[in-house]
C-alpha cells in the first residue's frame, strides 16, 4: 500500500487553493469538535476537575507535605495542565485522523484544490488549542480557588508549555501514522497515554518521586515537561536539559510520523 | 474530440496487476461506461485518471493534464465521486456543502445544486444519518461543485434501491445533457446499456472489449436467442449443423438456441420443412449481461496467454439485432 499513494508534489504545481479554503475546513473542523463533548471533556474539563477534587483534600493544602515546603495542590496544577495536553495529544488525536484516513475523507479531500493535510493540519491546531484552553482554566482555577501562585517566569513557562505541547501532539501523529485502523490508533493510545501520565506525575508528582524514577522520568518528555513548568513556576528559567529533551522528542517523533504517515 | 486518454496503462499490488495494458479514449459529452466484474481493476483504472494512484507505466492525460504531476489543476476540471468513501459523520449537508465550496476558487452555486439533487429538504441532516440514495446525491453534488468538466462516478448505484437507482440514472442523464463528460464504473449490465454511450469491458485488467452497448450485443457469439417447444422431436444433427448457432440446449422438450438472425431465418425454415410447431415460440435479443458473460469468460480463458483487446468501432457493423417477436 505504501507506494500506490500520491505523493504531494508542492513545486512543480501552482497552488490553485485559497488561504479561505484552509480557513473553512478549520471553520469545519472547529464545529465538529463542539460536537465530541467527549473529547472536550476529557482535554478541557476533566484536568481542571482532578485539580478540584484534589484541592479539597485539606491535607492536600497544608504547606510542607512535599519536599521544599510547596503544598500538594501547587504540584498538581502543572500535572493538570500536562494532562490536557497528552489527553488532547495522545487520546484524542489519534483516533480522528486514523479515522479519517480509513473511512476516505482525506481521499474525498484529494479530489478537490485543497489538499487533504488541510484536515490533519485543522484537526492538530484545534487540539492543541483546546489544550492550551484546558491549561488555562487549571492555573486560573488554581490560582483563585485555592491560591496556587501563577508561574512567576511567565516566558520560561510558555515555553516550556508549547514545547510540551508539541511534545504531545507529535507523539499523537506518531501514534496515527503507526496505526492502519482507527481501533489499533485507540489501543496503541491507551498503551502509551498511561505511561505518558505517569511521567507526568499524575499519580505521583515528579518532584515527589524517588531520586533514581526521578532521573529515569526526566528523560521522556512529560518528565522533562512537568520539571521545567515546576521551575519556571517557581521563578527561574527552565533547564535546558528538560526543555532540549522535550524539542529532541518533539523532533524524533515528528520524524517517524513523516517517515510513516500513509495518506490511504 | 478526446477528452481523457488512456494509453498502455499498468498498475501492479505486489505481483497481481490490477490494470494491465489499458487503452482507450473518452470523447467530450459522452458517457463512457467501464463494466467488469468486481476485482477488474476498474477503479483502479479510475483512480489513475483521477491522479489518486500513480501508473507503473503508460500515460494518462486528462485535457491534456497529467493526473498526478498536475494534480492541482486537474481537481478544477475533474469532479470525483469514489468508491467507499465517507465524510465526517456529524457534518451536515448544508456545511459538507459550503466546505467543498470554499475548495474552489470558483465553485457553483451549492444551494441551486443541492436544489436540483433533492437536497434542499435535507440540509440539517448529518452525514452519518443519511441514506444510502442521499449519500449518493450528496455526492454527486460534491463532484460538480466545482463546475468540471469531467465527473467519475465509481460505483454509484451499488446498494441503492431500484427506486433509487433510477433517479440516480436520471441525474447523470441531465449531468450529461449539461455538457459534462462522465466516465461510469459499474457492474451492473442494465445501468450501462441504459446510459452508456460506449463501454469498455474490463477483465482481469485488461479491456476485453471496448463498443457502444448495442455493438458488444451483435459483435458477441449470442446476440439473439430463440426458444420453443417443438411439437415433436426434431433432429439433433440437424439442430447441430445450423448457422451461426454458439449453442442448443433441450430443456425437457424445450429448445433454447443462441444465435444470430441467420439462425433464426434457418430455424423457421427447418420448423416448416418439417411440419413442426412451434409451441411458445420467442426470440429476443440477448441482453448486455450475456455479451459480457461472454467477453468476460472468452477473456478469462486466455489470459494465460495473451487476450487480444478488441478495440474499435465496430457499432456500425450490426445495428439491427431484430426487434423482440413473440409468436
Amino acid at each position: 500500500m505504501s507506494a500506490t499513494a500520491r505523493t504531494h508534489n508542492s513545486t512543480t504545481a501552482p497552488a490553485t487553493s485559497t488561504p479561505g479554503a484552509h480557513l473553512a475546513v478549520l471553520k469545519a473542523e472547529a464545529r465538529l469538535f463542539g460536537r465530541e463533548p467527549g473529547s472536550i471533556f476529557w482535554i478541557v474539563v476533566f484536568p481542571t476537575a482532578l485539580l478540584s477534587i484534589l484541592g479539597l483534600i485539606p491535607s492536600f493544602r497544608e504547606p510542607g507535605a512535599v519536599p521544599g515546603g510547596q503544598r500538594v495542590i501547587d504540584l498538581y496544577v502543572p500535572v493538570a495542565v500536562l494532562l490536557a495536553l497528552i489527553t488532547a495529544g495522545i487520546q484524542a488525536l489519534p483516533p480522528v485522523l486514523t479515522g479519517y484516513r480509513e473511512r476516505g475523507v482525506l481521499r474525498r479531500m484529494s479530489t478537490t484544490p485543497v489538499r487533504p493535510a488541510a484536515l490533519l493540519a485543522a484537526q492538530i491546531v484545534l487540539n492543541g488549542a483546546a489544550a492550551l484552553g484546558s491549561a488555562v482554566l487549571a492555573l486560573t482555577v488554581g490560582r483563585i480557588a485555592f491560591g496556587v501562585r501563577l508561574p512567576e517566569q511567565p516566558a520560561g513557562y510558555v515555553l516550556a508549555l508549547l514545547l510540551s505541547m508539541l511534545s504531545a501532539l507529535a507523539l499523537g501523529a506518531v501514534i496515527t501514522a503507526l496505526s492502519r485502523t482507527t481501533k489499533t490508533a485507540g489501543v496503541i493510545g491507551s498503551l502509551v497515554y498511561f505511561p505518558m501520565m505517569f511521567c507526568a506525575g499524575v499519580w505521583l508528582p515528579v518532584q515527589a518521586m524517588p531520586q533514581l524514577l526521578r532521573d529515569i522520568v526526566e528523560l521522556t518528555p512529560f518528565g522533562a515537561a512537568s520539571q521545567a513548568l515546576a521551575q519556571a513556576t517557581a521563578g527561574s528559567w527552565p533547564s535546558w536539559s528538560y526543555l532540549g529533551v522535550m524539542a529532541l522528542w518533539t523532533a524524533c517523533t515528528t520524524g517517524a510520523a513523516a517517515r510513516w504517515f500513509r495518506w490511504e | 474530440m478526446a477528452i481523457i486518454e488512456v494509453e498502455g496503462l499498468r498498475k501492479t499490488y505486489g505481483d497481481k496487476p490490477a490494470a494491465d495494458g489499458v487503452t482507450f479514449t473518452v470523447e467530450e459529452g459522452e458517457i463512457f461506461g467501464i463494466l467488469g466484474p468486481n476485482g477488474a481493476g476498474k477503479t483502479t483504472i479510475v483512480e489513475c485518471v483521477e491522479g489518486l494512484r500513480i501508473p507503473d507505466a503508460g500515460t494518462v492525460r486528462v485535457a491534456g493534464l497529467d493526473p498526478v504531476a498536475d494534480h492541482d489543476r486537474l481537481t478544477l476540471l475533474l469532479g470525483a465521486q469514489l468508491q467507499e468513501s465517507e465524510l465526517q459523520a456529524k457534518l451536515t449537508v448544508r456545511e459538507a456543502l459550503r466546505l467543498y465550496a470554499a475548495c474552489y476558487p470558483d465553485p457553483a452555486d451549492w444551494r441551486s445544486l443541492a436544489e436540483r439533487l433533492g437536497l434542499d429538504g435535507s440540509l440539517e441532516t448529518r452525514f452519518g444519518k443519511l441514506s444510502g440514495g442521499q449519500k449518493q446525491r450528496l455526492f454527486v453534488a460534491l463532484a460538480l461543485l466545482g463546475n468540471p468538466r469531467v465527473v467519475v462516478l465509481d460505483e454509484l448505484t451499488t446498494g441503492l434501491d431500484p427506486r433509487a437507482r433510477r433517479d440516480a440514472w436520471q441525474l447523470i442523464e441531465e449531468v450529461r445533457d449539461s455538457g459534462v463528460t462522465v466516465l461510469l464504473v459499474t457492474h451492473f449490465m442494465e445501468e450501462a446499456q441504459r446510459l452508456c454511450d460506449r463501454v469498455a469491458v474490463i477483465d482481469a485488467g485488461r479491456v476485453a472489449a471496448l463498443d457502444t452497448p448495442a455493438g458488444l450485443v451483435s459483435a458477441s457469439t449470442t446476440s439473439t436467442v430463440i426458444s420453443f417447444t417443438p411439437s415433436r422431436a426434431l433432429d439433433e444433427t440437424e439442430l447441430e449443423a445450423l448457422p451461426e448457432a454458439a449453442s442448443v440446449e433441450n430443456n425437457d422438450g424445450r429448445l433454447v438456441i443462441n444465435g444470430t438472425d441467420e439462425t433464426v431465418d434457418a430455424v423457421l425454415s427447418m420448423l416448416a420443412r418439417h411440419r413442426v410447431t412451434a409451441r411458445q415460440l420467442r426470440i429476443t435479443d440477448a441482453t448486455l449481461d450475456d455479451a459480457y458473460l461472454d467477453l468476460t469468460s472468452a477473456s478469462a480463458s486466455t489470459t494465460a496467454t495473451s487476450a487480444p483487446a478488441t478495440t474499435g468501432a465496430s457499432s456500425s457493423s450490426s445495428a439491427s439485432a431484430s426487434a423482440s417477436t413473440g409468436a
